[in-house]
């Protein structure tokens, strides 16, 4: 994973709530056995018509989303279903940081895994992204904080391991791994 | 010690290391649950980083979501929904040979829906750890073990340390006075929970479900129960083990027997929350004010009574969830204020991990014996074990005689990636546990609601209250 210290982005606004991991991937996409190529089954059901054409009316149809790497959306943000093939599509078709009020807890573990950051900001933070779509942002791991389309900043929590692993490329099982004797005693004490 | 719950002498029994501020928990992990669609990038981890399975014993595995349910041919082939569903199985099995990981494939006498079959091997048991790509996972919680839903990056994790890194979530008790009524089931319950805490309600709790109508359900009862924990945000849920679980679990292949099982059981007792625990949220419910419920939206805490109405978005008093309403109602095509009973329906689904257990397709016959569907109605038990039970009950054959379809186990139409799917604009009551948009099929509406309303509105044609078929009315 490559490390993660800042994302400048203009944001593409998806404002509806409980945006759900049957709606960021649906079912029928989840034959593959790989994580490559997920990227043109994101929101498949909302971007394409039935017989597979763009719907020119979704957000990320639009020409000017184009390019954006920052997902603006409603509260609860990922809820639903555990798979991972959520974040593997978003982070191929370039998104590279969520923001809303609330992430769903498996999406937000699964994010953090594959280098796509889950911002929560406060409502009044959020009220002021969801009504300037398409506004650069700055999202900084190293103050936890993001640049709002006013200029001023909201800081967002993050775990702070999960930030170190972000900002140094680390990946969790090498973590785990080096924890091999801790978990060879804990085997034995049982 | 100061009380603990439930949900803490679990978690603090499992953790190898404990959490830092700088550093979540390692936490040991008693049962790995595997299937074929959330697993096939775990193993190519592992390969690629020349890792094995640490604990071969501590996994288990089974093909369930993108199976068919139809049985095989006379060539022993199985009808795949397409290639890729099929190749997925195959990586699945060959990963378990490759691995030496213990798998119950297609056509096998055990094989089921993951959190079916793991149950009722006696694999899951009282005060353990267990994970399972799957977000239903927490359905395991209905026998007092920690059990919670993961992604392939934390499936690698737990194949190849048998640990996951976690912060400690919080705990939410649940506490259900009073007695479910006729015709009102576990269900029921656990839609109107999620109605009322709403589907982000218990994001980073564990549920843990208390009071006297817990202790009255049977064990398949409390897994629907725990099961769709997750449709309101939660990690987990958790019901407390006592004699009803020990007894369901008694002489089940996985669990210990003699001295051994004398000793797991003295162990058990010991697990349920401590008198004084004290909880970071609280909630509590009436089970005896509870109707048969059914949802109306396009999410799981959008739910009512089978005998209440549409709601009105406009009633919303915030905006976001004013949109949320009226986009729900625009999918549905449904009207505010109509009566939900009545609402004509084409498709009706009995099975899944939420309901597919015997008492499921028990109370599904109950209301079909005698009687004709006027729907496609889909009768799939969750596991080859339940199949049996059912076929020797004759239950099958009261599910054909109405008219249903009786199919082969597997995850079927409550995930619609398997070739069991509903078509556009159709309305299906399901006994599933997600009414997301195109969960069933592309452009479908689905219902969810309990074995009895399914089937009672399986012969309505319409969505219908079992209450006056249950009473001979």
């Amino acid at each position: 994973m490559n490390p993660i210290r800042v994302i400048e982005s203009r944001t593409v606004v998806l404002p509806r709530e409980n945006v759900d991991t049957d709606q960021i991937i649906p079912a029928r996409f989840l034959k593959t056995t790989s994580k490559e190529g997920l990227g043109r089954s994101l929101f498949a059901d909302w971007r394409y018509d039935s017989a597979g054409t763009p719907r020119p009316e979704f957000v990320l149809n639009q020409p000017a989303t184009q390019g954006c790497q920052v997902l603006v959306a409603g509260d609860n943000f990922g809820c639903g279903s555990s798979r991972e093939h959520a974040p593997w599509a978003l982070v191929d078709f370039g998104i590279r940081a969520v923001i809303s009020t609330s992430v769903a807890d498996i999406f937000r573990n699964n994010a953090l895994k594959n280098g796509l950051v889950p911002v929560v900001v406060d409502a009044a933070a959020h009220q002021k992204l969801l009504s300037a779509p398409g506004a650069p942002v700055r999202i900084d791991l190293e103050s936890r904080t993001v640049t709002l389309p006013d200029g001023s900043r909201a800081s967002f929590p993050i775990d702070g391991f999960a930030r170190y692993c972000l900002m140094n490329g680390v990946d969790e099982l090498g973590f785990l791994l080096s924890q091999g004797e801790a978990i060879d005693r804990f085997e034995r004490s049982r | 010690m100061a009380p603990r719950t439930l949900f803490e002498k679990v978690w603090d029994a499992h953790q190898v290391q404990a959490e830092t501020a700088d550093t979540p928990a390692v936490l040991y992990i008693d049962l790995h649950l595997v299937h074929e669609v959330t697993s096939p990038q775990a193993f190519s981890e592992l390969r690629a980083r020349g890792l094995g399975v640490r604990r071969p014993e501590r996994t288990l595995a089974t093909m369930d979501h993108s199976t068919p349910t139809l049985p095989s041919g006379a060539d022993g082939r199985w009808p795949f929904a397409d290639p890729q569903a099929a190749a997925q199985v195959q990586r699945l099995e060959q990963n378990c040979a490759d691995f030496g990981v213990e798998l119950h494939p297609l056509g096998s006498p055990r094989q089921g829906i993951v959190h079916v079959m793991g149950p009722e091997l006696g694999a899951t048991q009282p005060g353990m750890t267990v994970v399972c790509g799957d977000s239903h996972t927490a359905t395991h919680g209905a026998f007092g073990a920690l059990a919670f839903g993961i992604g392939t990056s934390e499936v690698g994790h737990v194949l190849a340390s048998q640990c996951l890194l976690q912060r400690r979530p919080r705990t939410l008790a649940v506490k259900v006075d009073g007695t479910l009524r006729g015709g009102v089931t576990a269900k029921d319950l656990v839609l109107a929970i999620i109605a009322r805490l709403g589907v982000g309600g218990g994001t980073g709790h564990v549920l843990e479900y208390l009071g006297p109508a817990v202790r009255a359900l049977s064990m398949e009862a409390r897994m629907t129960l725990c099961n769709m924990s997750i449709e309101a945000g939660a990690r987990a849920g958790m019901v407390a083990p006592d004699d009803t679980t020990f007894q369901w679990l008694a002489g089940r292949s996985r669990v210990p027997s003699g001295a051994a099982w004398d000793a797991a059981v003295a162990r058990w007792r010991s697990l349920p929350s401590d008198p004084g625990a004290r909880y970071d949220r609280e909630m509590a419910l009436d089970a005896s004010a509870l109707e048969p419920m059914i949802t109306w939206g396009t999410n799981p805490g959008q739910g009512i009574a089978v005998t209440g109405r549409v709601p009105d978005p406009a009633a919303e008093k915030e905006a976001a969830a004013r949109a949320s309403a009226e986009a729900a109602l625009r999918y549905m095509g449904l009207r505010p204020g109509q009566a939900i009973a009545g609402q004509p329906v084409q498709v009706v689904f009995v099975g899944s991990c939420t309901n597919g257990r015997i008492e499921d397709l028990r109370a599904a016959a109950q209301v079909l014996r005698g009687r004709k569907v006027q729907t496609r109605t889909l009768v799939v038990p969750g596991s080859m074990a339940v199949k049996k039970l059912a076929e020797a009950e004759g239950l099958d054959r009261v599910v054909r005689e109405a008219g249903a379809e009786w199919r082969e186990p597997g995850c079927s139409m409550c995930i619609g990636m398997n070739g069991d799917v509903i078509a556009a604009g159709q309305y299906c009551v399901s006994t599933s546990n997600r009414n997301f948009e195109g969960r069933q099929g592309q452009g479908g509406r689905t219902l969810l609601a309990s074995p009895y309303t399914a089937a009672a509105s399986a012969v309505a044609g319409a969505v219908a209250d079992p209450r006056p078929l249950l009473e001979g009315r």
